[in-house]
């Protein structure tokens, strides 16, 4: 694996490595001092083109408790040169000596080109509505906690499946662990097909006898765009404890953040204990630390 | 690689690793604040057997830890494939302890260097012992043990196996020589 851009390719055992190494990696950060020398000498480059606080601080602060030394680029680029100003942005950061370049960016593709422009590890921080593996790997790891094995456990993803990105990485991720995924939401906001998923504009099809339920956020573009309306949403599809009824009992809820309090979920339920949110959070940075350290170690300096 | 010659037996290993037991709890001054820490892989089970040992003739239970030093190795950037990591759990609070080191063989000393600093991540013992089966020479750095089960003078082409019931099916140390590349 010489880069992460999304589950194309990847096989169980080696997905189960890296969540094995991010185990490792969330004792370190329990300990009294949460930091480890491992990536000394190495230069990790956090590159957003689309701002992303959350993300860009959890890889930071992975890179910075594997002692790796971290340069940040944030950037909003004209669309008139976009292409031209991403490979020159990556060029000037591959002449500094970079080694990992973590990509952020509002069209989906930019990482994959990316890998053709350096010579650096690639890691995908969330491309157009294509992919966002690192989510979707601090997702999988947190409910391996919570569930123990994702074998044969039915997991659903609700909301506005179309635009999501991580709806997308985790319809890739979760079946090669043994899931099996429904994805819920609007007729509008499904997309016409998702390899290895279950497609549902019935919420209660995916909610029944969830193991868990992945509530994703509703962006305001999508109303803006009048692809939904709030008040149908709220009333066809927010996530409320009397829904939930239909899912196991106790099963854990999990959000990619940042939450819309009331509109996808039920105010309260993000603060309940089946909410794993703080945990998804925590994992974030555990599993980040674990993919620099297996794109890095073991590759030629830059 | 070629096999040259056997170094220890099971018996032979017991009765080194059960010296090393007494010389502990002597260096010690009993088992008070005392704790064994196995390094990753075959220092584990031979922290489990001293132990043992001391719990047969003290009567006292001494808590053993289970150290990986992989995060800590001074070669991450250089050597050109990636050690697996493993577990690190230590059940008990290091600060104010005597810590015992316990590792396979000694050699250029880079791995007992690494658990050093792992181990003052992880709290501040009153003092560090460092423990090993055998000592095969080559230091690289300035460290000694504290306790060896026997010392072996060999080249840099041979190297030590020493192999545990726990992981390899039986007790046995032994030398083998690397072929001429």
């Amino acid at each position: 694996m010489r880069h992460l851009l999304d589950f194309q390719g990847w096989n169980r055992p080696e997905v189960e490595s890296l969540l094995d190494t991010a185990r490792v990696m969330r004792e370190v950060l329990e300990r009294p001092v949460k930091k480890v020398p491992a990536l000394q000498g190495f230069t990790v480059a956090t590159v957003f083109f689309e701002p992303s606080t959350r993300t860009r601080i959890s890889f930071e602060l992975a890179a910075r408790r594997m002692s790796a030394d971290v340069v940040s680029f944030a950037a909003q680029t004209s669309s008139l040169q976009k292409g031209e100003s991403y490979k020159d942005t990556l060029l000037t950061l591959e002449a500094m000596g970079v080694d990992a370049y973590v990509i952020r960016a509002d069209s989906a593709g930019v990482p994959h080109q990316a890998t053709r422009w350096v010579k650096g590890a690639v890691i995908n921080g969330g491309d157009g509505r294509r992919a966002h593996p690192t989510q979707a790997l601090l997702d999988a790891y947190t409910l391996l906690e919570a569930l123990g094995t994702l074998e044969g456990k039915k997991v659903a993803i609700v909301g506005d499946i179309l635009h999501s990105r991580v709806a997308r990485s985790n319809a890739e991720l979760l079946p090669l662990l043994g899931a099996q995924v429904f994805c819920a939401g609007p007729p509008s906001l499904l997309p016409q097909s998702l390899p290895g998923v279950h497609l549902t504009p019935h919420l209660e099809e995916a909610l029944e006898e969830a193991d868990a339920v992945m509530v994703l956020r509703l962006q305001k573009e999508r109303m803006e765009a009048g692809l939904v309306h709030l008040e149908d949403y709220i009333a066809r599809y927010q996530v409320t404890e009397r829904r939930l009824a239909r899912a196991k009992p106790q099963a854990p809820l999990l959000h990619p953040g940042p939450m819309n309090r009331d509109v996808e979920l039920e105010g309260g339920l993000a603060d309940s204990a089946r909410s794993l949110v703080n945990r998804q959070v925590q994992n974030g940075v555990a599993v980040r630390m674990a993919v620099l350290y297996h794109l890095l170690v073991g590759r030629e300096k830059a | 690689m070629r096999f040259k010659a056997e170094l220890m037996n099971q018996e032979e290993m017991r009765r080194a690793l059960y010296r090393i037991a007494h010389e502990i709890v002597e260096a010690n001054k009993g088992t008070e604040g005392l704790a064994l820490v196995g390094i990753h892989t075959r220092g584990i089970p031979l922290a489990h057997r001293i132990a043992r040992f001391i719990a047969e003739f003290e009567g006292k239970e001494v808590p053993v830890g289970v150290l990986d030093i992989t995060l800590y190795r001074d070669d991450l950037t250089e050597i050109g494939y990636r050690p697996q990591v493993r577990e690190t759990r230590i059940p008990f609070d290091l600060t104010g302890k005597a810590i015992v080191l316990v590792d396979d063989v000694l050699y250029t000393g880079r791995t007992a260097r690494a658990a050093l600093d792992a181990l003052m991540d992880l709290g501040r013992p009153r003092r560090i012992y460092l423990a090993v089966l055998v000592d095969r020479g080559h230091r690289e750095l300035p460290i000694r043990a504290d306790f060896v089960g026997k010392n072996v003078p060999t080249s840099r082409n041979e190297v030590v196996k020493v192999k545990v019931v726990e992981v390899d099916g039986e007790d046995r140390v032994e030398l083998w020589e690397r072929e001429e590349a």
